[in-house]
């Protein structure tokens, strides 16, 4: 295969990909999109199988059968509630790839680069395995946190900040040490240090990290993956793996972006540290919240919905949790039934990634034109009979806009509480995972249902 | 604890102080329920009824009174003609009573309590905090009078209250005017508009005037400013020149309107009157005034408190039972209420009750207390009134970009892009030009990523990662040109490879097809 031919079938694919991006700007063009990925990753590998594979041929098909089979299966048995959990893992599989082929490119002895020209092929494998070494742990943490193999609560460390800046310049020198190192052996060496000091400092930096900011976290997850892959591309003169790198890489970073936006804060301060540990002194002088709360119970609530003209669902993590995204769904079936005019409204943060609401909801057959953005419902909560919150909190919390002392000050929330009545489905009267007390549970149009969320929900269903 | 609910004695009374429904929950809390036998029968609930909800049923009164250990009622006790005994005497030593007291009225009641070691509660003194609201009795009973109210002057009224056009010709809606817009006020508003009236109302205290708005009513304006909110949410005596324009008001509203109905009341005070004679006079054929604050001596100068009384063809109505002629929906908010200030003052659920001195509610309400007379409490403000504005303002538009602000953006953006500018420069300086062919093409894709990302749904927001993840496995053709490498550690580890992005490429892929599947809708 000449190497303009397998130019060209790159560029295929690289168009391909940004195509399959592209089309995910609505439902329609979507699926055709995911279609454009498939066939330009089929391009890609072919073509460099073809052009470079030259013995081995049974480990390779064999090797990429099994794992094929173990995605498939992987990706049809989960639960769209456990899609967190899912992207995290395949985001930490691309940043041990990224180590392997970094290490396995760094052993191949095949490039004869002298000069500039090698120390900047240095500088992208030192580059790359960084990357994808802490792409690679993050992702592990993340994924145990979602999937609760361990604590939602943000680690946090004396001087965690210090300790994070000490591992950045320690990851800098053993870089300089690297690139002027001329024995290969001690260059390994190195390098492999530098992979431990980078696999630390993934897992701390997700450790360090609450549960609220996890949408951010796996953001930036994203982000670094397709980094690890630019990287690896520049490593490999590898324009195909640069695009798609660069490419997911931008995509992350914008959907970090949009994350820290409707939870008003800045990347760095994510980063940094989780909800209360910033702000800690601050908490104990903001009011605290007094009043009592009204509790309703369920035949009321089907009383209420029965009696609305205009509903509208909050969903959140807890519909998530408890599963309860059907029973919703059913519930506004019926109502839509009765003429009711009902509607979703979704947060950005809602859930534990970007999206995740979403998902659920289109699982459970909402029709998604009645689900809709924060700034597209906010106005309309005034004319709302009922608001649903179902496992809602920091997302829903007027002190956001009313205490300017609230570590959630400033953030964009949902204004259920202009609506006529909000129903609240909680478990228990606990803070929300930014610990902070939620004024509207005591609001005067508040009601509060508590009980699991599908249990209460499939109990409201029998009462319509 | 053994609940006692007595048959009420006062004439023409005929709600009581619990229903099966609570009776029923009251059980739940961990008492015994007895009731006299016919106590319900004024409201519609049987005897059976309540022993169906797991009550007793005392044949007599007195048994009833004397096995209690705490009493319920909804009048104040008083003399029980047909065993010539009055009604404190009925009870046991020690024993507790919640009910009506209104001790203001009553000194002597209380001191006949006191001498009996009773500990009393009465429902119209618990305060009027945002908390006691569920235990509010007067507020329950003050929205039925308000509802009655509006019922008992459509009985009167020979017309319509909505307007009609009908094939026997147009109807006129009837104007109704309510003077006074607390709960009563307010029910008697939102009834009146349900049957299709013209609503006008007025109040001394401003801030009604929203409540008024949002009903749907008009609200009458003074062009006088005074602002009438007294204390616990009442009103209060207004000067004299507020009043004469007040009356003013209500002289030429009274020509024009079909219906009056006066709910002022000022707290220990008599009614004000402020419905003359005169203002009657001038009404049309047919009107009618519904005074409820005859009890207290009425807002109308004609009311004689429990009758009609008509004058020159306007009725006035001054009953003062009106909460019992709806007497079952009355018992049921009554008995809700009591078993809320039961539910308060039982903390473990065990069906005992403990009169808990420091606690707001209970202080105010206990008005006797082991034989000592407690009335009245100390002073407790009030929240109740105003309800806390929202606090959430529009955002401010955003001001337009002053010259100094502008500059700002150009400072911090001149420091990014000179940075960024000579970071460039340096690497054009050093790099050899394969490099920068690779950097030209990674700089290019990242403006391509960022177009294309923003255009993405929202909603669509997890697709795109699992979408993104399944693309960025590219990283696979890494390990496919190593595979075939001699070197065994080489071809280990693009195995592993691999095998870990072939897991990721169809993951990724088949789980944005399944996700994207389903949001076909």
């Amino acid at each position: 295969m000449t190497s303009s031919l397998i130019t060209v079938s790159y560029l295929a694919a690289a168009i391909l990909f940004i195509l399959a991006l592209g089309g995910l700007k609505d439902n329609q063009s979507a699926r055709r999109g995911n279609l454009y990925g498939m066939i330009g990753m089929v391009i890609a590998v072919l073509v460099t199988i073809i052009a470079f594979v030259t013995q081995n041929y049974t480990i390779l098909i064999s090797v990429m059968l099994i794992g094929g089979v173990v995605g498939f299966v992987l990706s049809r048995r989960v639960k769209m509630t456990q899609m967190p959990e899912l992207v995290a893992i395949l985001h930490s599989l691309v940043g041990l790839a990224a180590v392997l082929i970094g290490f396995a490119n760094f052993l191949d002895s095949s490039f004869n680069l002298t000069g500039v020209e090698k120390t900047i092929h240095e500088i992208e494998i030192f580059i790359g395995i960084c990357i994808g070494a802490l792409t690679f742990t993050g992702s592990v943490i993340a994924y145990g946190k979602l999937s609760g193999m361990i604590g939602g609560n943000p680690l946090t460390l004396p001087a965690k900040n210090w300790l994070n800046l000490f591992m950045f310049i320690g990851v800098v020198i053993v870089g300089v040490l690297f690139v002027g190192e001329q024995n290969h052996f001690d260059a390994f060496v190195l390098l492999m240090v530098m992979t431990l000091i980078a696999m630390v400092f993934g897992m701390h930096m997700v450790a360090a990290i609450g549960g609220a900011d996890m949408p951010v976290v796996i953001s930036m997850l994203n982000s670094y993956s397709g980094w690890a892959a630019a990287a690896t591309g520049f490593m490999l003169s590898n324009d195909l793996l640069i695009v798609t790198g660069a490419l997911v890489g931008s995509s992350g970073a914008i959907l970090s972006y949009i994350m820290c936006r409707a939870m008003n804060r800045s990347f760095i301060s994510v980063i940094a540290g989780g909800f209360g540990t910033t702000s800690g002194s601050k908490r104990t002088v903001s009011a605290e919240v007094q009043g009592n709360v009204t509790e309703i119970d369920i035949a009321e609530t089907g009383q209420l919905l029965n009696a609305a003209k205009q509903v509208v669902f909050i969903p959140g993590y807890g519909m998530a949790m408890a599963q309860a995204q059907h029973a919703v769904s059913e519930i506004s079936k019926i109502l839509l039934a009765k003429g009711v005019k009902v509607r979703f409204g979704i947060h950005p943060v809602a859930g534990r990634m970007p999206g995740h609401m979403n998902v659920l909801l289109a699982e459970a057959k909402v029709p998604y034109d009645i689900v809709f953005e924060m700034d597209e419902i906010n106005n309309d909560f005034p004319d709302v009979d009922v608001s649903v919150v179902i496992g809602a909190n920091d997302t829903v919390n007027p002190s956001a806009q009313e205490d300017d002392d609230s570590p959630i000050a400033g953030m964009p929330v949902l204004e259920v509480w202009k609506s006529k009545t909000t129903i609240v489905l909680k478990r228990g009267m606990a803070a929300g995972y930014a610990g902070v007390d939620n004024p509207l549970f005591v609001k005067d149009n508040t009601r509060m249902l508590f009980g699991d969320a599908k249990a209460s929900l499939d109990l409201i269903i029998k009462a319509l | 604890m053994k609940i006692s609910v007595l048959k009420e004695i006062h004439v023409d009374e005929k709600r009581v102080a619990t229903t099966p429904d609570v009776t029923e929950r009251l059980i739940k809390l961990g008492f015994d329920v007895v009731v006299e036998t016919g106590a319900g029968i004024g409201s519609n609930f049987s005897d059976e009824a309540y022993r169906q909800a797991g009550a007793e049923i005392a044949p007599t009164a007195e048994a009833a009174w004397q096995s209690a250990d705490l009493v319920i009622k909804v009048r104040p006790p008083e003399q029980n003609i047909a065993l010539g005994k009055h009604e404190v005497d009925l009870m046991s030593e020690g024993c507790h009573l919640i009910s009506f007291l209104f001790p203001a009225q009553n000194e002597k009641l209380l001191e006949q309590l006191a001498k009996r070691k009773i500990t009393a509660l009465s429902m119209d003194s618990i305060p009027r905090i945002s908390r006691a609201q569920k235990l509010d009795a007067l507020s329950s009973m003050a929205n039925i009078s308000g509802y009655r109210a509006v019922v008992e002057a459509s009985a009167l009224f020979g017309r319509f209250f909505a307007g009609q056009i009908t094939a026997a010709g147009k109807v006129a809606p009837a104007k109704v005017m309510v003077i006074g817009v607390g709960v009563a006020g307010l029910s008697a508003i939102a009834t009146a508009k349900s049957l299709g009236a013209i609503v006008r109302a007025f109040d001394t205290r401003p801030e009604v005037k929203e409540q008024i708005l949002s009903m749907d009513a008009e609200f009458l304006e003074l062009e006088f400013a005074e602002d009438g909110s007294g204390e616990g949410g009442y009103g209060k005596v207004m000067s004299k020149e507020f009043i004469d324009a007040e009356m003013a008001l209500f002289a030429q509203q009274a020509k024009e309107v079909d219906i009056i109905i006066t709910t002022a009341l000022i707290p220990g005070k008599p009614a004000p009157k402020l419905i003359t004679s005169q203002m009657i006079e001038s009404m049309r054929d047919g009107s009618v005034v519904v005074d409820l604050a005859a009890e207290q001596g009425g807002n109308c100068e004609l009311t004689e408190p429990g009758k009609v009384v008509n004058r020159k063809g306007v009725s006035i109505v001054g009953y003062t039972d009106l909460p019992s002629r709806l007497a079952t929906q009355s018992s049921q908010l009554y008995a809700t209420n009591i078993y809320n200030l039961l539910e308060e003052m039982s903390p473990q659920k065990d069906g005992s009750i403990l009169v808990d001195m420091e606690d707001v509610v209970v202080r105010g309400a206990t008005v006797v207390n082991s034989g000592k007379i407690t009335w009245p409490p100390p002073v407790v403000a009030v929240s109740v009134a105003k309800k806390p504005e929202p606090a959430v303002v529009a955002e401010p538009p955003a001001p337009l970009k002053s010259p100094s602000k502008v500059a700002s953006i150009a400072k911090s953006s001149l420091l990014p892009m000179l940075i960024g500018g000579s970071a460039l420069f340096g690497l054009g300086l050093v790099a050899p030009p394969s490099f920068m062919a690779h950097f030209t093409v990674f700089v290019l894709s990242c403006f391509i990523g960022y177009m294309v990302i923003w255009n993405v749904a929202p909603s669509l927001h997890t697709p795109l990662m699992s979408l993104t993840n399944a693309i960025s496995s590219i990283i696979v053709l890494g390990a496919l040109t190593q595979i075939s490498s001699d070197n065994p550690t080489i071809m280990v580890l693009s195995v592993i490879a691999l095998l870990i992005t072939s897991i990721n490429i169809v993951g990724g892929f088949s789980v944005s097809q399944r996700m994207l599947q389903m949001f076909k809708g």
